[in-house]
């Protein structure tokens, strides 16, 4: 498309305030298109801030998000709906809508954003094969509470992938958060294989370091609003810095320690 | 830092506890019509859809249907008590055939829009504020919008349009049901005749006092659908926020029905002593 070259979305000078916590300070991040990125952080140090503003759930107090080169943080919200449709979500908490089974679901970016261009069985037969991508084939019927938290995840990310054509960029938020190694396993695979099948640049947020090595084509640490780290996966592994050292073989910091320790006087 | 003064001071800490307070007070009050002008804005564009037909009409079941029976229970037992309670004095003035006359004409400017109102509240604006806390709450309204559709479109239009349009039909079903309820203890309990009854019932009763009731519900259904939607969209994270905006919508939506059933009243009444002038009921 425009500039194939140059990165899909770009984030510069980004800062975010809630009140007086400042949780992004002065973030520029540029994105490369068909590789995987992945942002490591510890709980709370504002990755999914960071997400929302690449989809415009939040605006940047100050600092501008680019989009293919367009500059996409002041748009309205109807001027953001186009792009909208090829930035996808995988929402920390799945955000299936509940009242609807696993193939409306599954159809609900189409039937939405199509204008009724599709025919109702053209979205079935595509939100179908969606399922069967994500190894859900069958599942239509279901509704989102009866499914386990792996299987939810997974038909996050089939809703994610969806649209017609398909989205460009996908967004996971902790993508592996609560799920037991060997499912984590397969929707890191299923991360993967995405970007390999769909062609899609991935954006992934993650405090859970085996995914970001299985996953990042490029790792980056956020922390306390702006970047320690950020290179391929075993360089970050490899990192002298002790607080992305600390991070990646999960120990604690020794403030941690210490204020656990004044708590318990 | 040093500890600055206006905490210490009682005077100065309940003052500034006050002005947040306000300062919140205005800030949602701000926000809730900005809410409500989009939730409005949208209902023209939902209307000549079918999609946004395909929205509105399960709302109209869980909203209207489900609260039938409730509503018309609540109806016919005010309509008994009115008459339990009527009946000594109306006898002993020799009146009893004007009794049920007066319930039902109060039954249709008050009791009934009030308690259906209240009732719906009850019933349907809590469910309505849990269903949309916990898609607030588990990023279901963030995922429409990053889907690129509207959520308060997708999700208030619809459900403010069935409290809209289903409160003066509920209030309907109060109506009928009370003076049915009036009717059985009238004739049932107390031996009256049941021919003054019905007779004084089409002399009294007005299609005034009927259409001002509807038209009250009307605004009721209203603010229900939107004090419940709001709280719904803004509520605290957590199952906690969640159920304390339930609590918030029903005591709000209740105190609301109250505070717009004395203005319209004022305003009905007015309106009805400058075309008609004064009625006498007995
Ligand atoms: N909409 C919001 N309003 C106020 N504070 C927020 C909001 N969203 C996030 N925060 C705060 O920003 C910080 C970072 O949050 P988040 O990005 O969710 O962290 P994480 O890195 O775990 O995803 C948290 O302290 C959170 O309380
Ligand atoms: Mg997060």
């Amino acid at each position: 498309m425009s500039d194939n070259d140059g990165p899909i979305i770009e984030l510069r000078g980004v800062s975010k305030s809630f009140g007086r916590q400042h949780v992004l300070d002065q973030i520029n991040l540029a994105i490369e298109t068909r590789k995987n990125t992945v942002i490591i952080g510890r709980s709370g140090t504002g990755k999914s801030v960071l997400l929302k503003h690449i989809v415009g759930l939040l605006r940047p107090d100050r600092g501008e998000v680019y989009f293919e080169g367009q500059q996409i943080d002041r748009l309205s919200e109807a001027a953001w709906v186009p792009i909208r449709q090829q930035i996808s979500c995988v929402f920390q908490l799945n955000a299936l809508f509940d009242s609807m089974t696993v193939l409306e679901n599954v159809a609900f970016p189409m039937t939405e954003n199509r204008r009724g261009r599709l025919d109702r069985d053209r979205v079935r037969e595509l939100a179908r094969r969606c399922l069967e991508i994500v190894g859900l084939a069958g599942f239509d019927p279901k509704y989102p509470a009866q499914l386990s938290g792996g299987e939810k995840k997974r038909v996050a990310i089939a809703r994610a992938i969806a649209i017609d054509p398909p989205p460009k960029v996908i967004l996971y938020d902790e993508p592996t958060a609560g799920l037991d190694p060997q499912r984590s396993d397969v929707i890191n695979k299923l991360i993967r294989q995405m970007q390999a099948t769909v062609d899609v640049t991935g954006v992934v947020v993650t405090h859970d370091m085996k995914t970001a090595a299985e996953v990042g084509d490029r790792v980056l640490m956020l922390y306390s609003g702006h970047f320690i780290a950020d290179g391929t996966p075993a360089e970050v592994l490899r990192a002298q810095d002790p607080r992305v050292r600390r991070f990646a073989q999960g120990t604690a910091e020794p403030s941690d320690i210490s204020s656990l320790l004044a708590e318990q006087e | 830092m040093p500890r600055r003064n206006v905490m210490s001071d009682p005077l100065a800490r309940l003052g500034s506890g006050v002005s947040s307070a306000l300062a919140r007070f205005f800030l949602n009050f701000g926000r809730f019509w900005v809410f409500s002008g989009h939730a409005i804005e949208f209902i023209p564009v939902e209307l000549v859809g079918l999609r946004g037909w395909r929205r509105l009409l399960p709302q109209c079941f869980y909203i209207g249907t489900r609260s039938v029976p409730v509503i018309m229970m609540t109806g016919t037992f005010i309509g008994m008590v009115l008459i339990v309670q009527g009946w000594a004095q109306f006898d002993a003035a020799g009146l009893t055939d004007r009794l049920g006359a007066i319930v039902v004409t109060s039954l249709c400017l008050e009791l009934g829009p009030v308690l259906a109102g209240v009732m719906l509240a009850g019933r349907a604006g809590g469910a309505l504020t849990a269903e949309l806390g916990t898609m607030n709450v588990t990023e279901q309204l963030l995922a429409l919008r990053s889907m690129g559709a509207d959520p308060i479109r997708h999700l208030v239009t619809p459900r403010f349009l069935a409290c809209l349009t289903l409160a003066p039909l509920l209030t309907c079903y109060a109506n009928l049901m009370g003076t049915l309820g009036a009717f059985v203890v009238y004739a049932g309990v107390y031996g009256g005749d049941t021919e003054p009854f019905w007779y004084w019932i089409t002399q009294t009763v007005q299609v005034w006092d009927l259409g001002s009731g509807l038209f009250k519900s009307l605004f009721f259904g209203g603010a229900i659908g939107l004090v419940s939607c709001y709280n719904g969209f803004h509520c605290d994270p957590g199952a906690q926020g969640v159920g304390q905006a339930c609590t918030q919508s029903f005591v709000i939506s209740f105190i609301l029905i109250l505070m717009l059933d004395l203005f319209l009243g004022l305003v009905l009444n007015g309106l009805y002593d400058v075309w008609y002038g004064f009625r006498p009921l007995i």
